[in-house]
């Protein structure tokens, strides 16, 4: 239960860190928050020859607010994005998510991109960034690069991440306006990985009828799964919409796998049961959104 | 040196501030926070359990906020404070009111996961002086306890809670 030798480097700035991993390379990896990374080394399941360290890189420090979304740099912890209320009156989805993520003391350690990058399919953050059309800056000493979260991801812990590369910031768009959001999730104990959640947003006219219905998923797929949920509810009344028929949709497109915890006949059943229940709180988030407004 | 000359072996001289007391020690890349506290500091206060995260027995505060220790490099917090259960106390060694709440109200029996739970505790009160129940609940989630049932443990926090309040002791751990 002792990770391994390592050689550890410590950057100080974007640039030297791009010229170690521009010449370790795949033999490298890359330490943040190390909520997941350190269980791997411990455990053994991760060897990796030499780490490197980005916890000094203050320039990639900070979460900026704007006007269309939320940026939030590579050392920013989970916990700083919750308690941002800025951040999360901009994108109240992140606030929604990052709730689940975790426990408390695990988030203030962990940062969101360290959790977007690691492409876990049982993460909420992916399916947060999926849902909402974001994006992630990549680096190398080759240059930057901007790849939209639903091309990020290949499959369980896998993305189009090169191996001389970073993850600067993720950027997260405000939601269209007149829309609500949701993230719904179950799990055997609080603060386990999800048997299945959903992250789902509901787009509201003036009059309270339905244009648009999305969900997002974790636990179901291999990548952050977006699903259009429109069709069956569209022009509809949210207080009377039928949520459940969205569900029944979502539920017959995935195809999750089974485990000790949940056998895959119960994940879809969930994901049909979810996504009712996470529409539902999203049309009434956009409603109290209208309301305030 | 080029990065790739860098050996695994490598020693590392670092300062940690281990409850106010500056604390040179000398640590490999991959020593654990965990064990470089109770085996290079000698701070057995700190216990450790399932070593990946999942247990919460090994939680310190590191510049304030509850962490992880065996999670962390200790390399990596080099230069940062971090206090253990053992700076939960009054210099004198009396308790405080998280400790002397978790006595009052029964919250350990073997007592293996109490220093988890009195850092986590603690650091959760300065934050949250008059909590919910729910909200102790949430709090200590990340902690797990083979003995009392949660409980007393529960309890002892809201007991925490108002002890502080009518001592208007505070909380934080001022070195």
């Amino acid at each position: 239960m002792k990770p391994s030798p390592f050689a550890y480097h410590r950057p100080t700035t974007v640039d030297e860190a791009m010229d170690v991993l521009g010449e370790l390379g795949s033999d490298a990896k890359i330490l943040a928050g190390g909520q997941s990374l350190l269980p791997l080394l411990s455990m053994r399941l991760a060897a990796p020859a030499h780490i490197i360290d980005i916890n000094r890189l203050s320039e990639l420090a900070g979460a900026k607010v704007g006007d269309d979304g939320v940026r939030v740099a590579a050392i920013v912890r989970q916990a700083t994005v919750e308690h941002d209320r800025d951040a999360t009156a901009a994108v109240p989805l992140l606030g929604q998510a990052l709730a689940h993520v975790a426990h408390p003391v695990i988030r203030n350690r962990g940062t969101v991109v360290g959790s977007l990058a690691h492409a876990d399919p049982s993460a909420e953050l992916p399916a947060v960034l999926a849902l909402l059309g974001g994006t992630l800056t990549l680096a190398s000493r080759a240059g930057r690069r901007t790849v939209a979260a639903r091309e990020f991801y290949l499959g369980p812990l896998e993305t189009v991440l090169h191996p001389d590369e970073l993850v600067l910031e993720a950027f997260f768009p405000r939601a269209p306006r007149g829309s609500g959001t949701a993230f719904v999730e179950l799990a055997r104990r609080h603060g386990d990985y999800a048997m299945c959640g959903v992250a789902a947003l509901v787009r509201l006219d003036e009059a309270g009828s339905v244009q648009d219905a999305r969900a997002a998923y974790i636990s179901v797929a291999p990548v952050p799964l977006v699903i259009d949920l429109t069709a069956p509810v569209a022009g509809q009344q949210a207080s009377a919409a039928d949520w459940r028929a969205a569900g029944d949709i979502a539920r017959d497109q995935v195809e999750p796998d089974g485990d000790i915890h949940a056998t895959a006949a119960y994940r879809r059943h969930l994901t049909g049961v979810l996504t009712a229940r996470a529409l539902a709180e999203a049309a009434d988030d956009a409603r109290r959104v209208r309301a305030a407004a | 040196m080029t990065a790739s000359d860098v050996s695994p072996d490598a020693t590392y001289d670092i300062l940690l501030r281990v409850n106010g007391v500056p604390r040179p020690v000398s640590v490999t890349s991959r020593r654990l926070l965990s064990d470089c506290i109770r085996h290079d500091l000698g701070l057995t206060g700190t216990h450790v359990g399932c070593e990946h995260g999942v247990c919460g027995c090994c939680t310190i505060l590191l510049d304030g906020a509850p962490v992880r220790s065996c999670l962390l490099l200790a390399v990596s917090v080099d230069g940062q404070d971090l206090t253990t259960v053992e700076g939960c106390a009054n210099p004198d060694g009396s308790l405080r009111p998280v400790q002397q709440a978790f006595r009052e109200c029964h919250g350990l029996q073997c007592g293996f996961c109490t220093p988890g739970f009195v850092t986590t505790a603690t650091a959760f009160l300065a934050q949250h002086p008059d909590p919910t129940r729910a909200e102790v609940v949430a709090a200590i989630s990340g902690n797990l306890c083979r003995c009392t049932g949660y409980q007393n443990i529960i309890s002892s926090v809201m007991c925490a809670a108002e002890l502080i309040r009518q001592t208007d002791t505070d909380a934080v751990i001022e070195p």
